[in-house]
């Protein structure tokens, strides 16, 4: 008799309110970052990334009353793992609005962990063309890097085991703005 | 001195005088000496209970292809004439398309000499129609025969010229031969590989149209009732064959007719995945064939089964369906299919099924056998209609393991079989004789 | 994404696919798409991938368009082209594949002129086979292109009117575009000639069209097929001149058509055969986008079949972190 799926564990590390606080000083500290908008380019990373950098980008446009060039990065084409992942992963769409050279590219995800996506999306965004900088702008940093990857900006920072799992959920996606950390 | 042989208790089945009853067989001196019940068994005979089991006469194969001379590594008389015997024939006939051709008196007399030295299933030649079977010019029909052959044919082939059909079923006549055709126009048929039909369609293959058997049929019956000439219409497939048949021998027409239990038992989906085991010319065609010919077999209008046994080497059959040779092997399947789809679905009779393989081939090529009447050559065999097996192709007893029925379960066998008077099959002992 | 979308080991064909494969395939081809649009038209998906193109039958476009597929994704891939000899041609297929075994090959994409060479090899060895033309049998990719053009020009696949213009008969490019459309829940027909319509068609659920200027008034797609000279040459019609009089797609025929029709072709054309050169190159004609998508679709099921074990999918699902 197979035993029942151990329940799960959900702690709220941010709410709706803390999330949005969160997000609006991590647009200010890109402004400080990129001195301003003239160069600023925001790339969201697949896919929640994408809506993140959506919310800075507005946040920005009301306090500097300058539009943010935005573009989304899909990963999955950059992944090292491809040869050993079960069915192929679906790829998300891809754009870069114009060209990056002499641009300050700030990379947006919701969660650093391991660094792979970070190094996958900094391959990527190379083949793109040479920006003067990029920046690395996340809403969660959870520990456990695998690789020497480090967050110029970040929302929240916590420490979690391999066996927890940060779940973000953005109100365009998924209904509402939260982020857990499930056990 | 071959002993005599005393088979006790079996089902005695005779179609030759519509016998199915228990008896005991007495053969003595490479004759049947006597049929009845209570048999004494003289001295030093062998003497074989075979209650439960048939006795028949031997199964008589009108249409076999042995590869001798010319490619051994498929097929030899030898080799034939033992799957002949593992099969319940005690008679075969040898198509003439070998290497080179048997189309003269030395290359007939070449097989008769291999058939008695292998001493197990006679194996009785056919002659070429043509020289080379190029289709030009006719072959020694009267030579042929002094030398032992039974018919003519070019088969592998048609004869496409009407004209030297027609005149070879008019030379033949002198001889009492039958010409036995291959009835396949080439134009129509041209580059095809298996039925033309829905099946062909979806797999992407080129397909034999029934059409291109039938035309050679009707051309056949034709020029068979112009000359007065017997022609044998070899391995039909097509319904549309079995209408003209049919009408033809109403009309009094010399033809007869044969079908392959291949073309019995299975249709062109036997294709699907391209299976080139269930490649042959003429190709599986449709259900409604298949009830075709089983109705006209079981009528007469197809007076006996044929295997068209075509051996070939593995590596042929291992390639792309378009590539792969035309033909399977059956001298060894032959009846148990034939058993098990005909007999045991009850379509058949069981002495129907022996008249068709035994009786009716005998006497379409005016071959000694297929009866046990006392006096007749003892060509004998002993089946055991009950025995279930399952067909793996490495135990064949041919060199060649070309088959469609791998794998099949079927029920019926040949458990022993005597050709004049003499063991050449014992299923029961390590080896025969 | 579930397991039921998978691909398998190979792609030899759509007749036993299921339309949520072929749309798992079509809706990976868009991101391909952009890939061919950027300054660094690669990715490093394939990387360390090697591919042979083994074409038996001579091909520029298709095996041009596979190998841009190839080195787009980064694999590494060596041409074969070997013309198979009339009397060794199974010989040659089964030591190929043999040959292809022992040395280790991630994937094969192989033409041959003998239908179903293509599951001959799959079924022999462990590399993925992809189907780029076996004989009369199917041409998938070609198909699956054919669908993707048709679902960008029309929004949809469902409920289309298409029809196969053409050598249906001697056409694997009709037979694979048969089971893709009618899987997607399209309405599909045939033109063409008797002489050169396959038997058992309609049983496929397919309507037959004996005149052109029927098939014009019924349809909202045409996919015209190439004629071959050599139909000429065996007897199936009497002469191309007469072919393209009767059966060609003409700017006349099509000004009488009730509605625009979107007007495809596999390529090569003969202009002036099946095809009006006007009609060809005409505002309602997508045969370069056809090109276009046809690396896509390539990439999209060569990075669908590669590689990939199915015990850990979970990964996929949930993409590192």
């Amino acid at each position: 008799m197979p035993r029942p799926p151990k329940a799960e564990e959900r702690t709220t590390l941010l709410d709706a309110r803390a999330m949005s606080r969160a997000l609006q000083r991590m647009a200010v500290e890109i402004l400080e970052l990129a001195h301003g908008t003239d160069d600023l380019v925001l790339i969201g990373i697949q896919r929640r990334g994408v809506e993140l950098a959506a919310r800075i980008a507005r946040l920005i446009e009301q306090s500097e009353g300058a539009a943010v060039p935005r573009g989304a990065l899909d990963i999955t084409l950059y992944r090292d793992d491809l040869g050993t992942v079960g069915p192929k992963p679906v790829i998300g769409e891809t754009h870069i609005p114009g060209d990056l050279t002499d641009k300050h590219a700030v990379i947006v995800d919701d969660v650093l962990y391991t660094g792979r996506t970070v190094r996958a999306a900094l391959d990527e965004l190379t083949d793109f063309g040479r920006p003067k900088r990029i920046s690395l702008c996340v809403l969660v940093d959870r520990g456990g890097r695998e690789l020497p990857i480090q967050a110029d900006i970040v929302g929240k920072s916590v420490k979690t085991g391999r066996d927890e799992r940060v779940d973000v959920q953005v109100e365009e996606l998924d209904g509402r703005d939260q982020v857990d950390v499930i056990r | 001195m071959i002993p005599p042989i005393l088979l006790q208790g079996g089902r005695v089945i005779d179609p030759s005088r519509d016998m199915d009853q228990a008896a005991d067989v007495l053969i003595q001196d490479g004759t049947i000496a006597s049929v009845g019940r209570g048999l004494a068994a003289p001295d030093g005979a062998i003497v074989r209970n075979v209650k439960g089991k048939v006795v028949t006469p031997g199964l008589v194969d009108l249409h076999v292809h042995l590869r001798e001379p010319g490619n051994e590594d498929e097929e030899t008389v030898a080799s034939g004439a033992r799957a002949a015997a593992a099969g319940g024939f005690t008679a075969i006939c040898a198509m003439p398309n070998t290497d080179p051709v048997t189309d003269n008196q030395a290359a007939v007399g070449f097989i008769v000499r291999q058939s008695g030295r292998a001493g197990l299933a006679r194996v009785h030649p056919i002659g070429a129609v043509s020289i080379g079977q190029k289709g030009e010019r006719l072959a020694e029909f009267g030579e042929m025969v002094s030398a032992g052959a039974v018919a003519v044919s070019d088969d592998g082939k048609p004869v496409v010229s009407s004209h030297l059909m027609r005149t070879a079923l008019e030379y033949a006549r002198t001889f009492n031969i039958p010409v036995a055709d291959h009835c396949e126009d080439p134009t129509l048929a041209g580059g095809g590989v298996m039925h033309e039909g829905l099946v062909a369609t979806r797999l992407g293959l080129k397909g034999i149209p029934a059409a291109a058997e039938e035309i050679i049929v009707a051309r056949d019956v034709l020029l068979a009732e112009l000359t007065g000439g017997h022609v044998h219409l070899c391995h039909m497939s097509a319904r549309g064959s079995v209408a003209i048949i049919r009408e033809a021998k109403e009309r009094g027409i010399r033809v007869t007719a044969e079908v392959t239990p291949h073309h019995l038992t299975l249709t062109d989906y036997a294709c699907e995945e391209y299976d080139t085991h269930a490649k042959m010319n003429p190709p599986l065609r449709e259900a409604a064939d298949v009830a075709a010919l089983r109705g006209a077999l079981k009528d007469g209008v197809i007076d006996c089964i044929a295997s068209d046994h075509a051996p070939h080497a593995y590596d042929e059959k291992e390639a792309a369906f378009d590539d792969a040779p035309f033909g399977v092997v059956g001298l060894e399947t032959a009846f148990a299919v034939a058993h098990t789809e005909l007999v045991e679905s009850g379509v058949f009779t069981l002495p129907e099924l022996i008249r068709r393989m035994s009786t009716e081939p005998a006497r379409v090529f005016h071959l000694a056998g297929g009866s046990l009447a006392p006096g007749a050559v003892a060509d004998v065999t002993v089946f055991d209609p009950a025995a279930k097996w399952s067909v793996d192709p490495t135990t064949f007893h041919s060199k060649s393991h070309n088959t469609p029925f791998a794998g099949r379960a079927l029920t019926g066998r040949a458990v022993l079989t005597i050709v004049a008077g003499a063991i050449v099959h014992d299923l029961d002992s390590a080896g025969t004789r | 994404m579930n397991a039921s979308s998978t691909l398998g080991k190979d792609l030899t064909g759509l007749e036993h696919m299921t339309p949520d494969q072929i749309r798992l395939i079509l809706d990976t081809a868009e991101p391909f798409k952009e890939v061919s649009e950027r300054p660094i038209k690669k990715v490093p998906a394939l990387r360390g991938k090697t591919i042979v193109n083994l074409f038996f039958e001579a091909s520029t476009r298709t095996r041009i368009s596979f190998e841009f597929a190839e080195k787009r994704l980064s694999a590494d891939t060596v041409n074969v082209a070997a013309t198979g000899s009339s009397v060794s041609k199974g010989e040659t297929l089964v030591d190929t594949a043999r040959n292809l075994e022992a040395m280790r090959i991630d994937m094969v994409v192989i033409r041959h002129p003998s239908s179903g060479a293509a599951e001959f090899l799959g079924n022999r060895i462990d590399s993925n086979v992809i189907n780029a033309g076996d004989g009369k049998h199917e041409h998938p990719t070609q198909a699956l292109l054919d669908l993707l053009t048709i679902r960008d020009k029309h929004g949809k696949i469902e409920g289309l009117k298409v029809c196969l213009v053409g050598d249906v008969l001697h056409s694997r490019v009709a037979r694979s575009n048969l089971w893709g459309l009618t899987k997607l829940g399209a309405e599909v027909a045939v033109c063409g000639p008797w002489t050169l319509l396959p038997r058992g068609i309609e049983e496929l659920g397919v309507k037959v069209f004996g005149r052109i200027e029927e098939a014009i008034e019924w349809a909202d797609v045409l996919n015209v097929l190439r004629l071959q000279l050599e139909r000429m040459e065996k007897g199936f019609i009497p002469s191309l001149r007469e072919y393209y009089r009767v059966f060609g797609v003409t700017t006349e025929r099509l000004e009488r058509a009730p509605k625009a029709i979107t007007i495809m072709h596999p390529g090569p054309m003969n202009r002036g055969v099946e095809i009006d050169s006007r009609v060809a190159d005409g505002p309602h004609s997508v045969i370069l986008d056809q090109v276009t998508n046809g690396v896509a679709v390539r990439m999209a099921v060569l990075y669908l079949l590669a590689g990939g074990r199915a015990e850990l999918a979970d990964a996929a699902k949930r993409g590192s972190e």
